[in-house]
């Protein structure tokens, strides 16, 4: 057998282990930095018009005629076809929960005690499992589940600005057939 | 094409944070796999620095800053890098050098200090985010994993108790690796159950710790492989393949672009069967249920089975096909692109006999590695063979 009288790879783990304490007390030589720097990006075409439909309490699609798709995010062409898009198609504001997290992270992975509730919509009108992230409200967390109907709750008109958070989550939606 | 060998491996203890710097990590990984290949730096033609987003490191290009520790001043030099698909990519990055004929030898390096980012790395990932649709709602990229981990769940109706399995399984297998952060060979799957929820259905030991670490790769040709080796593993087949970003539009239960990758690597490779013809797997496993996933993609079981199989101990080491003898990201620690010290030079290990208490015990000749990167949309993948 091969495997008998060879020594063992690796054959050594090179590297000293740092713990957070050595930081904190500065047992090791170490520099800081702090970055400042902001970015504004301009949206083009299709997110310009999602984002000022969101703003008119509106979920607006582009169709792809050549794979039969309706997209939402809407886009200019067509990544499959890598064709032109069609036509602008408004749908409606309930769909489908795809997927879902009962998340105690924040964003800088700190813990939190009322969890998030998030998930990805697929929009009732749009082809199946399109849709886009966004949060659940008016729910316990025991109710969320993949099938579920949802509908958006929209910001009041003065609140909104034009950005995906003018709906302010989506809730159970009683009236829904699937 | 030529044929590639690989004739060295080497790579560095993985922890959450390592004094070292960056470059001085690259060194020790690459001087490693000098000494097992018998070579040194005149004798390298090119190099392949691989590393994951620059934000961790807080250098932006940061290839640039590493090249020296890589042995790559006055060399041909490239940095690639697709978030974790990296791990397997940037060797074969380093195989089509060789398979040109453009290089005889080339030394791939991989490298990622995810501790520089302070507190934690969590907050430099908030950066890979689409900016205009998901960064308002201040997203954490657990927020992902957990997602498609119960999209994967939901859909084949697996038990949670069948994926903190893998968990258990790699934890476990990392305990005779020297380089391991998370070895634990008392670890239970109550342990992973009652572990505190991160992002339901992710639990802290569902995942695997944000590490340290550099690992290194020496590659060459058939003629070089039989002047400096007795006993080369051969990389046969090599595949990438990545899915839109349009991530809400997909269905995450299933990773079709890891399906793809792995059908270009076994086409090039000439595995009609990859059940009967691979001996044993180190696909990708920064989360317990990935694991799963990616045997799927690779076609070494029926979608939705391979819960099943860990169940019945057939990916155990000393199982039918054995999956991440390494002991995986999960066991050994996750430097994002640095795991290629599991995925890729486990395989080199496993392959030539010298992975000691790791081996697996029937000494395989077959084996395949993947990763998988960018937002739940890149594969990666390697066959390698024995000499």
């Amino acid at each position: 057998m091969m495997t008998a009288q060879k020594k063992a790879h690796p054959k050594y783990a090179p590297g000293t282990h740092v713990s957070t304490k050595d930081i904190i007390d500065k047992n090791i030589t170490y520099t800081w930095w702090e970055p400042e720097i902001q970015y504004c990006w301009s949206l083009g075409p299709a997110m310009s018009r999602f984002l000022q439909e969101l703003k008119k309490g509106k979920i607006i699609g582009r169709t792809c005629k050549k794979c039969d798709r309706v997209l939402v995010p809407p886009r200019m062409f067509c990544e499959y076809c890598y064709r032109p898009t069609n036509d602008w198609i408004y749908l409606k504001d309930t769909g489908n929960v795809e997927t879902f997290s009962i998340s105690y992270l924040d964003p800088n992975a700190r813990r939190i005690k009322d969890p998030i509730l998030i998930g990805v919509i697929s929009i009732d009108g749009a082809s199946p499992q399109h849709g886009f992230m966004h949060y659940f409200g008016e729910m316990k967390p025991e109710e969320l589940h993949i099938g579920m109907k949802v509908k958006a709750v929209w910001k009041t008109e003065k609140e909104r600005t034009g950005s995906i958070t003018d709906i302010k989550y989506f809730k159970p939606w009683k009236g829904g057939k699937r | 094409m030529k044929k590639v060998a690989v004739i060295g491996a080497g790579m560095t203890l993985f922890r959450r944070r390592l004094l070292e710097t960056g470059k001085e990590l690259s060194y020790l990984a690459t001087k490693m796999a000098m000494e097992e290949s018998g070579i040194e730096k005149k004798d390298i033609d090119m190099v392949v620095m691989g590393s994951a987003p620059d934000a961790f490191d807080g250098i932006h290009m940061k290839g640039e800053n590493l090249l020296d520790g890589a042995a790559a001043a006055n060399k041909p030099y490239i940095r690639v890098f697709n978030g974790g698909g990296t791990s397997v990519f940037s060797p074969i990055a380093g195989w089509w050098h060789v398979a040109s004929g453009v290089a005889d030898v080339v030394l791939v390096v991989c490298e990622e200090k995810m501790g520089s980012c302070f507190p934690h790395p969590q907050t430099a990932f908030q950066h890979i985010w689409d900016p205009i649709l998901d960064r308002p709602l201040h997203p954490n990229l657990v927020w992902l994993f957990a997602m498609e981990m119960n999209r994967y769940m939901t859909v084949h109706k697996i038990k949670k108790e069948d994926i903190a399995r893998v968990a258990v399984k790699n934890k476990r297998n990392a305990v005779g690796h020297p380089c391991a952060q998370l070895a634990d060979e008392k670890i239970t799957i109550e342990d992973v159950l009652n572990s505190e929820v991160m992002a339901w259905p992710v639990q802290r030991l569902d995942i695997s710790p944000p590490s340290d670490g550099a690992s290194a790769l020496i590659l060459c040709s058939e003629e070089k492989a039989r002047k400096l080796s007795t006993e080369p593993a051969w990389i046969d087949g090599v595949g990438w393949n990545i899915d839109s970003t349009m991530w809400t539009n997909r269905d995450l239960y299933y990773p079709r672009y890891v399906e793809n990758a792995a059908k270009m690597a076994y086409k090039m490779a000439g595995i009609q069967n990859p059940r009967k013809e691979i001996d044993f797997a180190e696909p990708y496993d920064p989360f317990d249920y990935k694991e799963l996933h990616h045997m799927e993609g690779l076609l070494l079981c029926d979608k939705g089975e391979a819960p099943i199989l860990t169940r019945e101990g057939v990916t155990e080491r000393d199982g039918d096909l054995p999956i991440c003898p390494s002991g995986g990201l999960l066991g050994v620690g996750n430097p994002i692109a640095a795991t290629m010290g599991q995925k890729v030079c486990e395989l080199y290990w496993q392959l030539t006999g010298k992975a000691g208490k790791r081996q697996i015990p029937t000494d395989p000749s077959v084996g395949v590695g993947q990763a998988w990167g960018d937002i739940m949309q890149m594969g990666t993948v390697i066959v390698m063979r024995r000499g």
